[in-house]
């Protein structure tokens, strides 16, 4: 089986500054893998790196099969993005957004209308398909964003802190839609600061200053610390000096 | 992507940026209105040319030749007589209150004069607070007394005085028609330059630029996506500024629309990669604004040649004139509006434009590629 993601000593330097050192991860097709660090411990870098947007230093990394310096064309094509920002256009309606993103990766205007029909009235959105994105709420809009980002069928969808902001119903809401994506092949590449969020997830990853610390799945990574919750995991890792402070 | 999925891409690109700019109908109306509301402005406001000319004549011993003389001033629109006295000492509290703008002092013994042949005396006197109005009332009132004296009988010509001033192209010293092409090249470095340069670093701000980046969207069809509708737009507000110009001040247009409309679209797209360049090297929406704000909208007025000559300023910023974009395309225009000039006369200014297109494209494009930090 091959892998979805696969990053071998993968580095990134901003001048003198290492924001990413020598990670390796792999990740297999349909899994969901949580991506977990501190501000400013690299991940956003790390993603930036994944998905074309920075050139790596050092270090190689592929997604969906595809070199991402190389064959940069092959992997956006297969990649689905969901930043930390709300990345929809405001001044547009949630069907003219479908329209654009469809336009730009290649679907059929045929295809657009159908999967933009389909996805608007799962989501319940069909009363306000053309209302401008603006109005609505900030929920509604994270899994429009969402469900734009899997528009064109991505291989590997990533997703930095998409729940930030968001209600607890709608961030359950969202994992559900995180699931449904996986159960249908998509491998689900996420950030996220809500520790119980990482519970939720088949494997993760913690990155400490640039470095992974730890990767496994939520049970291993409890066990291997013998603690209780993925928060005391972090929080051993992620902030060893002020952990005891408390 | 194979050749029609790119096209679409692009056309999707373009769809959605219309939809940008008709669904801001504040920023869109401004932008119509903006020619019209700059030429009418700029035409009757900012004018180089002076109308109403305040005259004091002063005239001690009338006789038929300075009646004729003083009747041609009377009868040009431009001057208005405020005095008429016999004492010289009248015109300085004139002067003083800002009552005249200028005198004629006709020495006594005019008609004899001229009929002896001998040298007849005639004073101009011009208030020159505002050297410029000073010069350019002295040339008036030297051009009605060089007419005055075509309109002598017979031999009477003598030379008497010759201030004769003319003005080619622009016989009836209308600043206006200076004016207009410098207006065109505003509006137009408006609309493209600043607009693109906001609109594209709006996207940068908002997050929605790394969206595009990450698709398989190639930066020439986001750049191209980003200026075509504003091209669209650039052509608008030429037409409009052209047809303002010729209704409300009659402004000549003498060459060819065609080529005036392609020697816009190459400054057009001059000033959309400009903009582009603007918004790959600045981060936010207020600094790309104040860049191209100082980067082409202060350049294209001051230094263009559109209020001041390019002659008349220091050297270093007449060095400096030469890559401005508006300084070259105004030449274009003028040659074009006021003299009829065709291809062949202006084909150097062309080549700099298209010279600077090119480089600006390669930069601009350049720039965009290196990948957000």
């Amino acid at each position: 089986m091959t892998l979805a993601i696969e990053v071998k000593d993968l580095t990134r330097r901003f001048g003198d500054f290492t924001a990413v050192d020598a990670i390796s991860v792999d990740v297999q097709v349909g899994e969901v893998f949580g991506f977990l660090g501190a501000n400013g411990a690299g991940k956003t870098t790390a993603i930036k790196v994944l998905i074309g947007l920075l050139a790596p230093t050092s270090g190689s990394a592929r997604v969906a099969g595809f070199d991402v310096v190389t064959q940069s064309e092959e992997v956006r094509k297969r990649i689905g993005y969901m930043s930390q920002r709300f990345s929809l256009y405001d001044d547009l309606t949630p069907r003219e957004n479908i329209t654009l993103y469809g336009g730009i990766y290649g679907l059929s205007d045929l295809d657009i209308r159908a999967r933009g029909t389909a996805m608007l009235s799962e989501l319940g959105l069909m009363q306000v398909a053309d209302k401008l994105v603006s109005t609505l709420p900030l929920g509604w809009k994270q899994k429009l964003s969402f469900s734009v980002a899997m528009l064109h069928r991505p291989a590997v969808v990533f997703l930095d802190e998409p729940t930030g902001g968001v209600d607890p119903v709608t961030r359950r809401q969202f994992w559900e839609m995180i699931y449904a994506a996986a159960a249908r092949g998509t491998t689900v590449f996420v950030t996220t600061h809500y520790m119980d969020e990482a519970e939720y997830c088949d494997r993760l990853s913690i990155m400490v200053d640039g470095r992974i610390a730890a990767i496994g799945t939520p049970a291993a990574l409890k066990a291997e610390f013998g603690v209780s919750s993925i928060d005391e995991v972090f929080v051993r890792l992620a902030r060893p000096t002020t952990a005891g402070a408390g | 992507m194979r050749t029609p999925e790119r096209l679409h891409a692009l056309a999707a690109f373009v769809v959605k940026e219309l939809r940008h700019i008709l669904r801001d109908r504040q920023t869109l109306v401004i932008l119509l209105l903006l020619p019209l509301a700059q030429v009418v402005l700029f035409g009757f406001a900012i004018r180089t040319d002076v109308k109403d000319i305040r005259l004091a004549i002063v005239d001690a011993a009338p006789d038929d030749a300075s009646l004729a003389l003083r009747a041609h001033f009377t009868g040009n629109g431009r001057f208005r007589v405020v005095a008429t006295a016999a004492m010289i000492e009248v015109i300085e509290p004139l002067f003083r209150r800002g009552q005249a703008d200028v005198a004629l002092v006709i020495a006594p013994g005019l008609a004899r004069a001229l009929a002896d042949g001998t040298p007849a005396q005639l004073q101009l006197i011009t208030d020159a607070s505002n050297p410029n109005t000073g010069t350019t009332i002295q040339a008036y009132a030297g051009a009605v007394i060089g007419a005055w004296q075509i309109a002598l009988p017979g031999a009477r010509q003598g030379v008497v005085i010759e201030p004769q001033v003319r003005m080619r192209f622009n016989q009836s010293l209308e600043s206006v028609n200076l004016f207009v092409p410098g207006l065109i090249s505003l509006v137009l470095t408006l609309v493209t330059a600043q607009m693109t340069a906001i609109s594209l670093s709006r996207e940068k701000e908002r997050g929605t630029l790394e969206i595009l980046l990450v698709s398989p969207l190639r930066p020439w069809q986001i750049i191209l996506g980003k200026v075509a509708p504003y091209l669209l737009l650039a052509f608008a507000n030429v037409v409009t500024a052209m047809v303002a110009a010729w209704l409300v001040f009659q402004v000549p247009f003498r060459g060819s629309l065609a080529l005036l409309l392609a020697a816009s679209t190459l400054y057009a797209l001059v000033g959309l990669a400009l903009g582009v360049l603007i918004a790959a090297r600045t981060n936010s929406q207020r600094t790309a604004m104040m860049g191209s704000m100082i980067g082409t909208m202060l350049p294209s007025t001051l230094l263009s040649g559109m209020i001041f000559p390019i002659a008349s300023l220091p050297w270093p910023l007449q060095l400096i004139s030469n890559i401005v974009p508006a300084r070259w395309f105004i030449v274009i225009v003028r040659g074009i509006m006021l003299k009829g000039a065709g291809i062949v006369h202006l084909w150097q200014e062309l080549l700099v434009l298209a010279v600077m297109l090119t480089v600006l494209l390669v930069v601009a494009i350049k720039s965009f590629r290196a990948r957000l930090a």
